[in-house]
């Protein structure tokens, strides 16, 4: 394997990762109040289909980004109400997101647009372009710094960049302010923290929400960035591999960030090469798709560290019994 | 218990009541969706101009997992829908355990071969119109390296790969084919993310010209393929319009029209296999206004001289799915 091809499975890792990694840190806000979210995937469609949808009646991508956070959160809030105030089981609540998402972005696009669930083509206002740093092409013909920052560094979308600052500002918000040690104690003894005073039930909503923002950004970035349209079901199961690269973190914010880049990584090789030889004998491409999962099995099974969640998690807070 | 009796009453009731309704040919659309642009989207345009064209009326349900199958097909078979077409290779299990429970329904399989006195076969020489395009890939190509990518890997799908990689080595022997697959499973023809980044992947590998037989995820291969400037082929309906200019041709499978045959013949049509070809315009390459600048006629001389000989049995393309193996491709 030659220098440019490492470099290029590198740019498509990062592009795969994004999605990934913003829909992960949402799970992370959300589960470490204890709050469990597997409609990450819904929320991430819905919002990939209201981006879309409103990039192109607008023309302007920032007002589809928007309406994509607003269309996630909407569904963080029917979320937040079924399993905070309702008491329901967040499981249950996650997985009718799913459904919700999946026939009603169908729908909705069907009869807004008659394109057969889809939204048009979105044409270069409706869609992020790329962001050439400076002195990229300058710096280009310098042995390896040079193609490292014209081609991996250089030229991403503004979502990319956003979804990595992400990851500092979460384990800062997280574990050096005020509101993210009362956020991870509600995850794990709400009790204690309704006891001294602090608002559990706002504390989920708040987590929950944030939750919804960063899906919002996620599902934005798969139509407006990655793609110039909305598909139906274009998410295509990278809601539940965020969920998997997040028990593979156990719940932290820079874990998070390897996990992610660890299964874009070997997405973009198994796309880059398909079936690998190595030698004595071939690995198939579907092992390598199936290797995010594997490798969250192993970590849940206890192999290799230990994956311990929220100890509230799933459980809806009741003040009094 | 009483509720469950009076609910199964009910049902048998509607059921009863609507096996009376006139026998109104009915169509089932696969996974992909009857909208995809593509395979899908073709046999709908087919039952469509039927129904323009007849004033008749037809029923069409799309399925949503794998599970309803059958259930879709006894549905249609009770009511006394008349032919039933299926838009689909994966009907056949279910087919099979039908159709004899209905020897007085004519069924209409696309795709696939089953066996039984009341159903008519139409399959496809994709193997044929890929070889097509794939000559206008390999001509149109200045790398020399072009690609291919197809979305579930089945036998279906590889035959088109294998078609085209024997028409890009016969325009140019010393052309490189690039064959990737999305997935295998049936969420690999809807991914477009992926199928950009496939498209990125054999960009990089050198491809100028990616042909995608991929249903929904296509619509990300062709739309990667215009933002890189490099050319793509379509699949299955027209897609030339998609990006004008920046798609090389459409490998045409007229579904529509064995839908459309298969409406119009009615109930008691004729049954047994059908084979649509070159010959018989059931494949064929694409060429409209959008990608006229694209093609010279030096190209469509080339492609239309090689067809002849198809047709005339002087040139023969390798069917993948006879043998399972693909002289000019390894998988």
């Amino acid at each position: 394997m030659d220098f440019a091809t490492f470099l290029q499975i590198l740019d498509s890792t990062i592009r795969l990762a994004t999605p990934l990694l913003l829909a992960c840190l949402a799970g992370l806000y959300s589960e470490r109040a204890g709050i469990f979210d597997i409609g990450l995937e819904g929320k991430m469609l819905a919002a990939a289909f209201l981006s879309a949808a409103i990039a192109f009646v607008t023309g302007s991508v920032w007002l589809g980004l928007l309406a994509g956070i607003g269309a996630s959160l909407f569904l963080s809030a029917i979320h937040g109400i079924a399993s905070i105030t309702f008491r329901g089981n967040q499981l249950i609540s996650g997985v009718a997101i799913n459904f919700l998402a999946s026939g009603l972005t169908v729908l909705i696009a069907q009869s807004w647009f008659a394109q057969g669930g889809r939204t048009p083509a979105l044409t270069d206002g409706g869609r992020f372009s790329p962001i050439e740093f400076p002195f990229a092409e300058a710096i280009l013909p310098v042995p390896v710094i040079g193609p490292v920052y014209e081609g991996l560094i250089s030229g991403h979308t503004a979502i990319v960049y956003l979804a990595l600052l992400m990851v500092p500002l979460s384990w800062y918000v997280l574990f050096r302010t005020r509101f993210g040690l009362r956020l991870r104690a509600v995850g794990e003894n709400p009790a204690a923290v309704d006891t001294a005073g602090v608002n559990v039930i706002r504390l989920r909503f708040t987590a929950v929400a944030i939750c919804g923002v960063l899906c919002g950004i996620a599902g934005a970035y798969l139509a407006t960035a990655l793609q110039a349209g909305f598909v139906k079901e274009m998410t295509a199961g990278r809601g539940y591999i965020a969920l998997a690269a997040l028990i593979f973190a156990k719940w932290r914010p820079w874990y998070a960030l390897y996990a992610c880049l660890l299964f874009g990584f070997l997405q973009a090789i198994a796309l880059r090469f398909q079936n690998i030889d190595i030698g004595a004998f071939t690995v198939p491409v579907e092992f390598m798709d199936a290797l995010p999962y594997i490798l969250t099995v192993v970590i849940l099974a206890g192999f290799v560290g230990k994956a311990i969640p929220p100890r509230a998690g799933g459980e809806p807070y009741v003040k009094e019994r | 218990m009483t509720f469950m009796t009076k609910l199964l009453g009910g049902a048998a009731a509607l059921a009863i009541s609507a096996s009376a309704v006139a026998a109104d040919p009915a169509i089932i659309f696969d996974l992909g969706g009857k909208f995809d642009k593509s395979f899908n989207e073709a046999a709908f345009n087919g039952a469509t101009r039927w129904a323009e064209e007849t004033g008749g009326e037809f029923r069409e349900v799309e399925l949503q997992n794998e599970a309803q199958r059958e259930q879709a097909l006894r549905r249609f078979a009770e009511a006394g829908s008349n032919p039933i077409v299926m838009a689909g290779f994966a009907f056949a299990g279910a087919l099979s355990e039908v159709a004899p429970d209905y020897p007085d329904t004519s069924f209409v399989i696309i795709d696939m071969v089953v066996d039984a006195p009341n159903v008519r076969s139409v399959v496809f020489n994709e193997h044929e119109g890929s070889f097509l395009v794939g000559m206008m890939a390999a001509e149109a190509s200045e790398s020399d390296t072009v690609g291919f990518i197809g979305g579930m890997d089945i036998p279906l799908i590889r035959r088109f790969a294998c078609g085209y990689a024997q028409g890009v080595k016969a325009a140019n022997p010393d052309a490189t084919v690039i064959a990737n697959m999305t997935g295998t499973t049936p969420a690999a023809w809807n991914d477009p993310v992926k199928g950009s980044e496939l498209t990125k992947a054999q960009i990089s590998q050198g491809a100028d010209v990616v042909y995608a037989a991929a249903g929904g995820t296509g619509v990300g291969v062709l739309q990667t393929a215009a933002d890189e400037g490099i050319l793509s082929i379509g699949v299955d309906s027209n897609q030339n319009y998609l990006h004008p200019g920046k798609v090389l041709t459409s490998m045409m499978k007229r579904v529509d029209n064995a839908v459309f045959t298969a409406f119009s013949d009615g109930p008691g049509l004729e049954t047994g296999f059908q084979v649509q070809g070159l010959a018989n315009e059931g494949v064929g390459y694409a060429m409209d206004d959008n990608n006229a600048p694209l093609v010279s006629e030096e190209m469509v001389a080339k492609v239309e001289a090689a067809k002849a000989s198809i047709i005339s049995g002087e040139l023969s393309v390798h069917d993948y799915m006879s043998d399972e193996t693909c002289p000019a491709l390894d998988f």
